[in-house]
């Protein structure tokens, strides 16, 4: 019991405190560090960027890391540096939004399930059941074909598919506090769904929520890379680290430069989000990997 | 033999803060316990007794650790040893019985393995005596039949049949000395009676020592030879149960005996003000001082030692226990003011039947109701407007669920619910009509369930003043203020969530929420159940002041019968769903009474060693009403033949207004 007479913290500095915990953690820092990396890189890579991305030139093809070119260039003579810092841009931006969506939809509906019960409940879960069941790309690769690579059609499509397992989540946390007297008090009072979802449900899920969120952030976005590499993203020649290795993996063997940088980018920033998503969850205590308190 | 068993010199364990300060949990714990002796720890919680408890068994939990002295067993330092010795301590020399042997069992195991692991881990018997042993063991808990018990698995047996399993594993070892962690907290009353009967069977026969931790003064009472009462981690009273409990010298122990409802006085019980501090608050100074009546400038500044009184053989921690002598533990109670209570029908149930069995889809298109052995059958009960009306028996009685169905959470089957005298109320809580939702109002048994953890105080309270009156702004505020000033909590509470809150604290925004509707009718479910005793007084004494201001209605539900007592006008008895027995309190406690009012009455732990609880009843346990006849006929010790097992009993009234459901008279009932 903290002291009575000392005021709760505003929102703001709980949200400090967060981060503060967050950080407190070597995991954690090096998580953060390297997501605000990311993200500060793709706000500012087009005024870092020493070259044009798609400026072409045939003379300077393949040439090897150096001063002039720090990544190298690639089969086609641009500059590897400029596209990497590049790279993520469109990547960070299609599976922040993407998640956001999945957020949105898998949360709700997990929570409306969790809540009614029932007939409503099963329905609703076996129909999840079934989507999760069907692999994502075959699906992903069926609706981009039929409706264009364009990202107003990827960011709902890779936000549908990724929501699924976050309507399990959200109704599996729903499940946790739906007995709970003080639910059974709201609905003897008389409130209504919708209001017992907003006031009384939602602020005791939403942890769990967003922690699943986070990961999902970091699934999506080995997702969306896949599907660059098959060629079902970004069109070039926008610069995407999944474009990028997929166009320059036939020459591994003598360029490896070419295909490195992007990887590097790709696993880095996964790698950040993860950690990132991990200490996040610890920091708001909800802790997957703890042992038995005994 | 030396005659100690176990002796704890200056013993304190601590945590370390986050700021890194060293906070006491226990401090300067200092006893011992003697070979054959029982002896009770009793507190609140929080007050250490659990730590104690495990310290004994040379065990502290992850986090804490010892920051000065020793806890010898048979002379060595239980503290010091390492696993491989502990191993062969505990659960051999000592045993302990846990709080829920529910859980303690391992559900997929038969009862006769998990005895006979005990068994194997503690003796060099081999498998056919081991299998003697079990069924030895199993006999001596008083189980029948002990060879197919031993075939059973855990959820196949009650829950006072499990708790005696757990006792007889933890007589597998022949052990000195017996830890007992709250053995009886979770059982009905009458199962608790008789498990503490064997227990003190046990300590004679075995002339094991006890170590009895409880909250529960009554049950303490019943098995302890001596008790130890811990007050914020330090023992504030040590000695003879008599000593103890018929005159306290300590005045924490004096409050807290006042504080206890007791069966043979009506009205309610002084409660003390205040509440237990937290863990390194008290730098200085007497740890009760903030709450204690006596308390002078000394005590503020002083921490008193503990003093050991020879003519009593008590050892006490307070400087003014001297006045406390004097005054002995004289019995009273607050007298209810109540206005008399006007024939005015708030609430009517009539032939109401409730069932959880599923309806067939036929039936339900047709609204048949099918059920003919429902859960709750046939109960008509009228409630009076300003009346507290209190619904008592066991668990599966059927009391929570008909205050369940009075709030519309559960369907009746059969009959209805009136309210205000013609109005019958939808069964369905969607289909109710906003006032009708507004006057009837639930406050539940435990504060940290119905409470949103992620609400403050305010927007608690704010809930049913938004809902029903639809308020807002500096309205909303002044009508929150007014409430919190209601329940006598300050204002700065609003911005408070529950975890900042006491338990009684939080009960009592639990009340505030519920009287913000301006009810009619609160269905108070085993509302001070989950309390510390001194807690319960101070919401059972708010709450009767909330009646009188308010003239609010109680529905009360609890299987407490003190408590009941103290607080209700009225009592309906229940078992299996239907009901025994109902009249005015102060006649339910008295003959005569149903058979099955008169096993729970003889069920009740007093804090008084004199008093023995009568134990007639079997102490078995059913899970499905009879089919036809009494409801009480499988354990009735009355019973009189075929006419209780065919035919259903009539309604009896008593002279002094009772109204009775059996076969026998009036004069055979008084015996």
């Amino acid at each position: 019991m903290e002291n009575i007479k000392q005021n709760p913290k505003s929102t703001s500095a709980k949200i400090l405190e967060v981060l503060g915990t967050m950080a407190s953690r070597p995991s954690g820092l090096i998580g953060l560090v390297i997501l605000i990396f990311h993200v500060s890189l793709a706000l500012l890579s087009p005024y870092l960027a020493p070259y044009d991305y798609k400026a072409i030139d045939p003379t300077l093809m393949l040439q090897e890391p150096s001063s002039e070119f720090w990544f190298g260039t690639d089969s086609l003579g641009r500059d590897v540096f400029s596209r990497t810092i590049l790279g993520g841009r469109i990547a960070l931006t299609v599976t922040f939004f993407g998640s956001l969506i999945a957020l949105f939809w898998g949360g709700l509906l997990g929570i409306f399930c969790g809540l009614v019960g029932g007939k409503i409940d099963d329905v609703v879960m076996r129909i999840v059941d079934a989507f999760l069941s069907i692999p994502w790309i075959l699906a992903m690769l069926l609706i981009v074909s039929l409706l264009g690579t364009s990202i107003e059609v990827l960011i709902p499509a890779l936000g549908f598919f990724y929501g699924k397992g976050i309507v399990r989540v959200a109704r599996a946390a729903t499940h946790d506090v739906i007995a709970k007297d003080f639910i059974i008090s709201a609905r003897a009072r008389g409130h209504s769904n919708m209001s017992i979802i907003w006031n009384e449900i939602l602020p005791n899920v939403r942890d769990a929520i967003l922690v699943e969120g986070a990961m999902r952030w970091s699934w999506m976005l080995l997702g969306f890379s896949s599907l660059s590499f098959l060629g079902f993203g970004v069109s070039p020649p926008t610069p995407d680290w999944g474009l990028m290795i997929s166009n320059a993996r036939g020459l591994m063997s003598f360029a490896y430069w070419a295909v490195i940088a992007p990887i590097v980018g790709l696993s880095t920033l996964i790698i950040g989000i993860n950690l990132t998503a991990d200490a996040f969850a610890k920091a708001l205590g909800i802790d997957r990997s703890t042992k038995a308190p005994v | 033999m030396e005659n100690v068993v176990q002796k704890i010199n200056n013993l304190s364990i601590g945590f370390r803060s986050q700021k890194g300060e060293e906070i006491s949990i226990l401090k300067n714990i200092t006893t011992e316990i003697k070979r054959g002796e029982t002896v009770g720890i009793v507190g609140e919680s929080g007050s250490g007794k659990s730590t104690l408890a495990l310290a004994m068994m040379g065990y502290i939990k992850h986090g804490l650790f010892t920051t000065s002295g020793e806890c010898t067993f048979n002379s060595n330092d239980l503290l010091k040893m390492d696993g491989r010795a502990l191993e062969k301590i505990r659960g051999r020399k000592i045993a302990m019985i846990p709080q829920n042997a529910g859980q303690a069992l391992t559900p997929n195991l038969k009862i006769g393995y998990q005895i006979d692991e005990a068994l194997r881990l503690h003796t060099d018997l081999n498998k056919i005596d081991r299998d003697k042993k079990i069924s030895e063991l199993l006999n001596k808990v008083r189980l029948p039949s002990p060879e197919t018990m031993a075939l059973r698995y855990p959820h196949e047996l009650s829950g006072g049949q499990q708790q005696r399993v757990a006792v007889a594993m933890a007589l597998a070892g022949t052990p000195e000395l017996l830890l007992l962690d709250e053995p009886t907290t979770g059982l009905d009353v009458t199962t608790q009676a008789h498990v503490l009967e064997l227990l003190k069977f046990i300590a004679k026969d075995t002339g094991t020592s006890m170590v009895y931790v409880s909250h529960d003064l009554g049950a303490i009472a019943q098995v302890s030879d001596r008790i130890i009462v811990m007050y914020a981690g330090e023992i504030v009273l040590d000695g003879p149960v008599r000593s103890v409990l018929k005159n306290p010298i300590h005045p924490y122990t004096f409050g807290l005996l006042k504080s206890i409802p007791k069966l043979s006085l009506a009205g309610l019980p002084h409660s003390m003000p205040g509440s237990q501090p937290q863990p390194g608050t008290i730098k200085k100074g007497c740890s009760f001082f903030d709450r204690c009546s006596l308390s002078e400038e000394k005590c503020k500044l002083n921490s008193p030692q503990l003093e050991y009184l020879e003519e009593l053989k008590t050892s006490v921690r307070c400087f003014k226990h001297k006045e406390l002598i004097e005054t002995k533990n004289k019995e009273n109670v607050i007298t209810r003011n109540d206005k008399k209570v006007q024939i005015n029908e708030i609430l009517n149930l009539t032939d109401v039947s409730i069932s959880y069995a599923k309806q067939k889809l036929l039936d339900q298109i047709l609204n048949r109701f099918t059920d003919d052995n429902p859960t709750v059958k046939g109960i008509n009960v009228d409630i009076n407007k300003g009346e507290t009306i209190a619904l008592v028996g066991e668990s599966g009685s059927g009391k929570s669920t008909i205050l369940k169905s009075i709030a519309g959470l559960l369907k009746t089957k059969d009959g209805n619910i009136k309210f205000g005298k013609e109005k019958i109320l939808q069964p369905d809580v969607k289909h109710r009509n906003p006032n009708d939702l507004r006057a009837i109002q639930l406050i539940f048994q435990n504060p940290d369930e119905s409470l949103n953890p992620n609400h403050t105080v305010e927007q608690i309270i704010a809930q049913p003043l938004r809902l029903y009156f639809g308020m807002s702004g500096d309205e909303l505020k002044k009508n929150i203020i007014d409430i919190l000033e209601k329940v006598r909590l300050g204002e700065f509470y609003m911005t408070r969530y529950p975890r900042q809150l006491s338990g009684g604290e939080k009960q009592r925004v639990a009340v505030a929420r519920a009287f913000a509707a301006k009810p009619d009718i609160i269905l108070c479910d085993e509302v001070t159940s989950a309390l510390d005793v001194s807690v319960q007084a101070a919401v059972l004494n708010l709450l009767q002041q909330l009646k009188e201001d308010f003239g609010t209605t109680y529905i009360f539900v609890s299987h407490d019968l003190a408590v009941v007592r103290a607080i209700s006008d009225r009592v309906a008895v229940l078992y299996q769903g239907r009901l025994c027995e109902i009249g005015p309190s102060k006649n339910v406690y008295q003959t005569p009474s149903h058979p099955y009012t008169e096993v729970l009455l003889g069920a009740v732990l007093e804090p008084d060693p004199d008093i023995k609880p009568k134990l007639v009843a079997e102490d078995i346990v059913e899970d499905r009403p009879p089919e036809k006849g009494c409801s009480f006929q499988g354990r009735c010790p009355k019973v009189i033949g075929d006419i209780c097992k065919n035919e259903t009993p009539p309604w009896i009234k008593a002279d002094n207004g009772n109204l009775i459901r059996c076969h026998l008279s009036l004069e055979e009932l008084r015996k």
